[in-house]
């Protein structure tokens, strides 16, 4: 794996998401030095270990079917950045 | 009495923090939460009173210390307005009654302020208390202000603060720790008497260390994570943060408990009581060493002071042995793998659209989304962003983030293990004490390798307490810390208590 500026830009094309070219420059230099790193792992033997997510043995938590009242769309609204007529708004998605 | 030096309050051994204040302030902010509530109770003081000491000493210090992001004085006396009859008619709600809190600004408070110390949510105010504010107002406890941090719980230092670093006051020219660096060092520098943080690698126990303060990582579920701003959803705890371990037991009494918001949250076996769990003693625990924590790379200074706190757990009845606990040298990567995927996941929901920072300059959707997340986010962020985007791409998932959770279920099978044979494992906090300002963040690789020792117990969901073990040759604080089997956070603070007071012998 080559870590340059191509994987620089196609990372944050994944991320959505802008560097400047100076963040850009010591972002390449850092994922250098971190996955260098992180690929010690791959001297681990994994062979056969299921992957584990949650630390306890805990799944489809399921809760009772009943109706609660959600939180006022007002006080959601009060916090977007741009709103109209109960909406949020946001750029033309289609031309 | 041999261990009298482990008598006194917690960090009592540590460089005291300039307090020129009132005396008539300091007399309040000097007390342990616990001996606050009291006095309150007894009505030796009243809650507004209790919030005018506090306020002073904040006033005073926080040019200095910068432990606050914001303040909330006119909720908070009004609150007191509303405790105090209840008090005086003698309708005590919780052991903290009346008692003022520091909270992590990643934890929501409905109508207060919550920016994650970030540009991004600089301006949100949230529309809903998370379940543990829910707890502390039903427990009478009363919120004095949301404390700095590393921005979004991403950093070791509370540098990576949108609103400024936070420094130590055990030594201004250090750093308190992070990511509740802020919590941290609000009660070292006695401007709270108890504090919530949050710990997905370190964040609770770490500053705590650095700051000569007590600190509990709660088991994986046991405290609800509703209104926590995510950051690690599998590793991320809310924790109590206090000047001693009686206080930190009595906050965890009132937080703990499952949550049908929080579908991660369990029920532990037994509700947890705080007066009972403090009156066990260490007498016949084993206690275990892991080798790996004591070599290379830990200072001689904090390795003797972790041996002696062996000797005085042994001294009140404990056995203790130094056992091989394997899988630490894979810690780190494990821990930073699954951090910073998670982390870009929940970090998406920040678009510039809903909430938080949005881009002015933006002219299309595409271009809200990169801009604000560009301008909103700081470096740390964008670096863990873009770590968790290479970990999680085609390509590259099996090796990183699969073998990851592979390993993660090594590391909690390392600790199993070890738990057949041991009641508590015991070791440092970090290698060494709190840096200078500005030496961590020209090398993140180096400031991610000093979370060796706090990283496993979150990959293990275990609970750990980091309680201060004595100083170095400059008077900062050194950590020592326990890790406890799942739920048995009653072992911790009995054993915490015990080293705190020297007493069960």
């Amino acid at each position: 794996m080559t870590i340059d500026r191509d994987l620089v830009l196609y990372l944050e094309s994944l991320g959505r998401i802008r560097l400047t070219e100076e963040e850009r420059a010591a972002c390449e230099t850092d994922l250098r030095s971190i996955i260098g790193y992180f690929d010690q792992l791959g001297a681990l033997d994994t062979e056969g270990v299921e992957p584990l997510s949650h630390a306890f043995p805990v799944t489809n938590v399921m809760r009772e079917d009943v109706i609660l009242r959600s939180m006022d769309p007002g006080d959601i609204l009060a916090n977007a950045p741009r709103e109209k007529d109960g909406y949020f708004m946001v750029h033309r998605v289609m031309e | 009495m041999a261990h009298n030096h482990n008598a006194e309050p917690v960090g009592a051994a540590c460089k005291p923090p300039v307090t020129p204040h009132t005396p008539a302030s300091t007399a309040i902010t000097s007390l342990t939460a616990l001996q606050l509530a009291a006095k309150l109770q007894a009505r030796e003081l009243t809650v507004a009173q209790a919030l005018d000491a506090y306020y002073a000493v904040i006033e005073e210090l926080e040019p200095k210390y910068n432990c606050y992001i914001h303040l909330c004085r006119e909720h908070a006396y009004a609150r007191a307005a509303d405790i105090q009859p209840r008090i005086d008619a003698g309708e005590i709600r919780s052991a903290l009654a009346g008692v003022p809190i520091a909270v992590k600004d990643l934890i929501c408070t409905k109508g207060i302020p919550t920016t994650c110390a970030s540009r991004m949510l600089a301006d949100f105010i949230p529309p809903y208390d998370a379940t543990v504010i829910e707890k502390i107002n039903a427990a009478d406890m009363i919120v004095l202000g949301k404390t700095n941090m590393d921005e979004f719980a991403m950093g070791s230092t509370t540098e990576t603060s949108y609103f400024g670093p936070t420094r130590n006051p055990r030594d201004p020219a250090h750093v308190p720790g992070g990511s509740s660096g802020g919590s941290a060092a609000a009660l070292a520098a006695m401007e709270a008497p108890i504090a919530l943080g949050t710990d997905t690698g370190g964040s609770i126990r770490q500053p705590s260390a650095y700051c000569g303060v007590t600190g509990l990582k709660p088991t994986y579920g046991a405290v609800s994570r509703y209104g926590a701003v995510a950051y690690a959803s599998s590793l991320d705890q809310i924790g109590p943060m206090g000047r001693d371990a009686a206080d930190c037991a009595a906050l965890f009494e009132i937080i703990a408990g499952q949550d049908p918001r929080d579908s991660t949250s369990m029920a532990p076996p037994a509700a947890f009581d705080a007066d009972a769990a403090l009156a066990k003693g260490v007498k016949g625990l084993r206690i275990g060493l892991p080798e790996a924590y004591f070599g290379e790379g830990l200072q001689p200074e904090a390795a003797r002071a972790v041996l002696a706190a062996r000797e005085v757990f042994v001294s009140l009845g404990a056995e203790a042995e130094s056992f091989a606990l394997p899988m630490t040298e894979y810690a780190v990567p494990t821990y930073y793998i699954i951090a910073c995927a998670e982390a870009c996941s929940n970090l998406s929901r920040y678009d510039g659209i809903k909430y938080g920072h949005s881009a002015e300059a933006a002219n299309t959707l595409r271009e809200t989304y990169i801009l604000s997340r560009g301008e909103g986010f700081g470096m740390e962020v964008k670096r863990r962003i873009m770590l968790g985007n290479f970990v999680l791409s085609s390509g590259y998932f099996d090796a990183y983030y699969k073998k990851a959770l592979q390993a993660k279920r090594m590391i909690q099978q390392a600790f199993a293990g070890a738990f057949e044979k041991y009641d508590l494992i015991l070791g440092p906090v970090t290698p060494a004490c709190a840096p200078k300002a500005g030496e961590s963040l020209a090398d993140p690789l180096k400031m991610y390798l000093s979370d060796i020792y706090t990283v496993m117990v979150n990959l293990a969901g275990l609970p750990a307490i980091s309680l201060p073990c004595g100083t170095n040759a400059r008077g900062l604080p050194i950590g020592l810390q326990l890790i406890g089997r799942p739920f048995e956070e009653g072992t911790l603070f009995a054993a915490a208590r015990a080293y705190q007071t020297g007493a069960f012998a």
